[in-house]
């Protein structure tokens, strides 16, 4: 036995530890529950699955009040593959036109996953197979029906002013952490640039499961969800009915057509062709319908209105016109002699169509060419500077008071700034003061270099129209929701030219119309200012240019048309510039004929090629009816599609695109030919 | 004159009864009914009192609980002194025909299937070896510093021991290991003591470090003990010597102790303790929803019922082994501090009890039953804490299995009965 101090020594050593391991226990208790926060947030994720709500994405409305886009509820058709029970794949599948091997492998997929995970079967169905499938839902246990919102376009039309939607990329989570993996977001159009507005703001739901992710109820009751924000709407100056008539007159042609309300610089209309339906872009057979868009050889997914960029041709005239008064190198009296076309050299002429004298108003009506020769050249080699590289600059300068060669800031991504030959440019390809204004004398009427996008010809007209300035373009002039809609600001760009050569310039553009080059597209009784153009194309035939405001003395409207390969901008542009005008201002067209004219040149190669396939799939038809091919015979032979698509494969965007390096600079100005 | 004295007796029975310790047991009971039906809530469990739950057993265990500590209450002390190895020897019994009949319970074959109940035969040898050493170590003559007495009182301990791993229940073998706080308190050589804890530091420190810088670390200690203690050199040099001879063997057979002797799951649970392995899916998936469950608690805990972790299932074996987690989760740091200082209290309550006993088998009782329950409260919250390797054994009075609490309830009252009796002599 020990002695008594030895027995109370351990008494303590004993008590000691016990004090000690208690001790232990409470910081440890104290540190992981009050100082270490991990153990939270290792909580958090564990027990609660937070459910993100989505907003309803902002409608957006054309200048009506029309609906332009809008949101639908879809169905998609989801599955707890633990709730299952035996059911019959083969009518499911046929149920929902499912490929049923396919569907047993992915189920079987998510049989080895997370069974209690709702996962979709099939993303949106159809109104009948949703029909069909919710009255055999009884025999599907563990399967259900969760509506989803999508966009959907009452109207096929505007596809390029309104875009399409798609799912986020690495690049867009990386840029904004707002989006994650399988969000969508505005890809083209406004549904991009206004992205921000539309999409609103996401709220959260925080559920309860347990730890085979079964639902458990609200965490907290709900307390910490957060609503989500509604997306505000648009509100557009694009007139509706008229985008879809001028669409309609663009059916079957390559080429654009940009409308402005000069005096707010509301975009009325902007079409693009060949253009798409918005709706196979969304959906089930998006990737599908999306990689067949792009595969296209007219390329329906480019927006030509913005984008591409012409040689403006003779549309430039009325912009040398007013510089060429402003610089008071000539004045409204100024004759020039046109023998037939521009003398460079003794061995190179400009050709000219109507040979004669004419002043500046005549010169503008005829469009002679050898006018325009000669005030380039006076702007360039004498003018106020007497240097044909200042000269040249200057010149460009005041093309870009008319918004031509500079991004006129719309709305919309993807716009072109087109492109101004500066002096640098000859510099580089003559040497310094080894050119003059004959070398580079295409430029004057509009041709060679120069290019220019639809909507800068449609701003040029605006100014015009508006005698001096324009308002920056834009489609939408109010963001919000129903009542609350903010006006957006507009912002005015003057171009400090007095009004009167405005007007002289105008009133010279309406007798265009009334008189000369474009007398095709005279309207009785509406007065209204043209000028046609035709870009010359290195790549095939010219492109026919419009453009025009009406009336002349109030303009309420300011447009420019772009036909590809069409030919002279008088007979096909104009005409068709003249059913807009009706269109707009009377609200009805009663020139059917003119009508029949625009409708019934389709784009020609397209519809060639469409002849040759219908062709082709009736004589195979005849063979089969005869007897001489197997019914089983592919119609859609891989050679006759292979070769079609060879024949297409011109690149409009190659086209839109001058390469200047591709001709050779000293003859470029041979190419020059007769054309207004 | 009988009838007296007997009245007297029933009436010392009631009065005498230390009340703190009986009010502890209520409380701990009570949390422990709260956190069997917490653990149990939200798997379409609605009913508060139905003997196919959980916590509708433990009801009933309370119930049987109480029958029993007033019949043990109403018993004589010092018939059980009497009966001491007889029912050491019936334990012994229990614990050989679980090993030929008994059930598999969660890889334990520790369990005797009574129709209605069953019997962890485990726990019946506790009380049985408590009172068995009780009563040789309080036998005229014993000595414990004797080695002959000290071989036997290892003896006692050993074979239940032995044969409750035998039934592969590692957790309750460990529990006998208890008893040598009991023999340390009653003489036995702190080397029993020092020498265990040691190896424990050194194996972990080879583990977590390596050989060679622990090694190192042993030198240093030694030459300062040279530096401090230069002028007992002489005297304390066997000491060291031995020291390092005996260090250095644990050293080198950590590795083979490891490998070889402990089971695969039993080293992996360390190697996640000393943080070697981090597998928060696997092993060490227990602890780590442990520590979340009890980690997310913060100050005031989620509420009763609100605790996601537990109430959901994260945490596994949440209503017996993992009780704390309920509680560390739903009451936070107050609720646990207050669950500590309960079991803290009645630890120190049964040693002041075992103080004062007049006799010394009842001193040595309660040096046994507070070594029990010390040793369960500190490996099983440890292991919630993920300060202790996972060994599955109870937290007396708190979790679910009716043979702990059974058998906790009648080895404290027999506690209070002695305590009880000791004042009326």
């Amino acid at each position: 036995m020990i002695n008594d101090s030895q027995y109370h020594s351990r008494s303590r050593i004993i008590l000691i530890i016990f004090l000690g391991i208690g001790l232990v226990f409470l910081l440890r208790l104290f540190y992981i529950q009050i100082i270490d926060p991990n153990y939270k947030i290792f909580a958090e994720n564990n027990s609660i699955r937070r459910e993100v709500i989505f907003p309803p994405r902002g409608i957006i409305y054309d200048r009506k009040g029309k609906i332009m886009v809008r949101n639908e509820t879809f169905y998609d058709v989801m599955v707890v593959p633990a709730k299952t029970e035996n059911f019959d794949t083969s009518i499911l599948c046929k149920t929902l036109e499912l490929d049923e091997v396919e569907f047993k492998l992915n189920f079987q997929k998510l049989l080895g996953g997370n069974k209690f995970l709702p996962a979709a079967v099939v993303r949106q169905i159809t109104q009948t197979q949703y029909g069909k499938f919710q009255e055999r839902l009884f025999d599907f246990r563990g399967f259900f029906i969760q509506p989803r919102m999508a966009r959907t376009y009452p109207i096929a039309s505007a596809s390029h002013l309104i875009g399409y939607l798609g799912e986020v990329n690495d690049d867009d989570i990386a840029a904004n952490d707002y989006y994650k993996l399988g969000d969508f977001t505005g890809k083209s159009g406004l549904e991009k640039s206004y992205e921000k507005e539309l999409r609103g703001t996401k709220g959260e739901r925080k559920i309860l499961v347990d730890v085979l992710n079964r639902e458990q109820g609200r965490y907290l009751n709900g307390e910490q969800d957060v609503n989500s924000v509604a997306g505000k709407d648009l509100h557009t100056g694009i007139d509706l009915e008229f985008q879809q008539y001028a669409e309609k007159l663009m059916a079957g042609k390559r080429g654009s057509v940009v409308a402005i309300e000069p005096s707010t610089g509301e975009i009325i209309a902007l079409v693009s062709t060949p253009d798409y339906d918005l709706n196979v872009l969304q959906g089930r057979n998006r990737a599908k319908n999306y990689r067949r868009l792009l595969l296209d050889p007219d390329k329906p997914l480019f927006n030509r209105a913005i984008s591409a960029m012409y040689p403006p041709g003779s549309t430039l005239k009325p912009v040398e016109a007013i510089l060429g008064l402003n610089d008071g190198i000539i004045t409204k009296e100024t004759v020039f002699n046109c023998p037939g076309g521009y003398r460079i050299s003794a061995s190179h002429t400009v050709g000219c169509h109507s040979p004669g004298s004419f002043n500046l108003h005549n010169g503008l009506k005829m469009s002679c060419n050898t006018y325009y020769c000669n005030v380039f050249k006076l702007m360039v080699d004498q003018g106020i500077y007497k240097n044909s590289a200042k000269g040249l600059d200057h010149w460009g300068d005041g093309l870009k008071l008319f918004g031509l060669g500079v991004k006129t800031g719309i709305d919309i991504p993807n716009e072109r700034k087109g492109i101004l030959p500066s002096s640098k440019l000859y510099n580089k390809y003559y040497g310094e003061n080894r050119w003059h204004s004959s070398t580079i004398i295409s430029l004057g009427i509009g041709q060679a270099e120069i290019s220019i996008t639809p909507l800068q010809l449609a701003i040029e007209a605006a100014t015009i129209a508006n005698r001096g300035y324009y308002i920056e373009p834009h489609i939408v002039n109010g963001v919000g929701i129903k009542d609350s809609v903010n006006k957006l600001p507009i912002k005015k760009i003057s171009t400090g030219i007095p009004t009167e050569y405005f007007d002289f310039t105008a009133y010279a553009m309406q007798d265009v119309v009334e008189h000369g080059t474009a007398y095709f597209a005279k309207i009785p009784g509406i007065h209204f200012a043209g000028k046609t153009g035709t870009a010359e194309n290195p790549h095939g035939d010219d492109h026919s240019i419009f453009i025009a405001f009406a009336p002349v003395d109030t303009p309420k409207i300011a447009f420019a048309i772009v036909i590809e390969n069409a030919g002279f901008g008088g007979t096909w542009a104009a005409p068709m510039g003249s059913l807009l005008v009706e269109k707009y201002l009377t609200g009805k067209v009663i020139r059917p004929q003119w009508e029949q004219w625009i409708l019934s040149n389709q784009y020609i190669k397209k519809a060639a090629s469409k002849r040759k396939a219908q062709r082709a799939k009736d004589s195979i038809n005849v063979l089969k009816r005869k007897g001489l091919l197997s019914p089983d015979f592919d119609e859609n032979d891989k050679k006759d599609l292979h070769k079609e698509k060879s024949k297409n494969n011109k690149s409009p965007v190659q086209e839109a695109k001058i390469d200047y390096q591709a001709i050779e600079p000293k003859k470029r100005y041979l190419i020059t030919k007769y054309k207004t | 004159m009988a009838t007296r004295l007997l009245v007297d007796e029933r009436k010392g029975v009631l009065t005498q009864i230390d009340s703190l310790s009986v009010l502890i047991w209520l409380a701990l009971t009570t949390i422990g009914f709260f956190s069997i039906y917490s653990s149990e809530f939200g798997a379409g469990q609605e009913s508060w009192f139905n003997l196919s739950t959980s916590h509708g057993k433990q009801i009933m265990n309370f119930g049987i609980g109480s029958i029993l500590a007033i019949f043990v209450m109403l018993t004589d002390s010092r018939l059980i002194h009497t009966i001491s190895y007889l029912l050491y020897a019936l334990s012994i019994f229990l614990l050989i025909i679980t090993l030929a009949i008994g059930k598999t319970v969660s890889g334990a074959k520790g369990w005797i299937d009574f129709g209605p109940m069953m019997l962890q035969t485990a726990e019946v040898a506790k009380l049985g070896t408590a009172l068995a050493l009780s009563r040789f170590l309080s036998g005229h003559e014993v000595n414990i510093g004797n080695k002959k007495d000290m071989f036997k009182a290892i003896g006692l301990i050993a074979f239940p021991l032995l044969l409750v791993l035998l039934q592969n229940d590692t957790g309750s073998a460990l529990v006998f290991l208890s008893f040598f706080f009991v023999l340390y308190r009653m003489g036995l050589s702190g080397w029993f003591l020092v020498i265990p804890a040691w190896l424990g530091v050194l194996a972990i420190m080879v583990l977590v470090f390596d050989k060679i810088s622990v090694l190192i670390a042993i030198g240093i200690i030694v030459a300062l003990a040279y530096v401090f203690y230069a002028r007992f050199f002489s005297k304390i040099l066997p000491i060291l010597a031995l020291f390092i001879v005996f260090s250095a063997g644990v050293i080198f057979s950590v590795d083979y102790a490891i490998n070889d002797i402990l089971k695969d799951y039993q080293r992996e649970r360390i190697e996640v303790l000393i943080g070697k392995k981090v597998d928060p899916k696997g092993v060490g998936y227990n602890v780590h929803q442990s520590l979340i469950a009890i980690g997310s608690g913060g100050l005031t805990g989620k509420g009763f019922l609100n605790g996601t972790q537990t109430k959901f299932k994260f945490v596994p074996e949440q209503s017996t082994d993992f009780i704390f987690c309920t509680i560390g989760e739903e009451t936070g740091l107050l609720g646990s501090f207050i669950v500590v200082i309960l079991y803290l209290t009645l630890i120190f309550r049964i040693l002041v009890l075992a103080e004062r006993q007049k006799f010394f088998y009842n001193k040595c009782y309660g040096y046994g039953i507070v070594a029990i329950l010390f040793f369960h409260f500190t490996i099983n919250i440890g292991m919630t804490l993920g300060l202790f390797p996972v060994i599955g054994i109870p937290l007396p009075f708190l979790s679910y299995g009716g043979s702990s609490y059974l058998m906790f309830t009648i080895m404290l009252f027999l506690m209070l009965k002695m305590d009880a009796d000791n004042a009326s002599y």
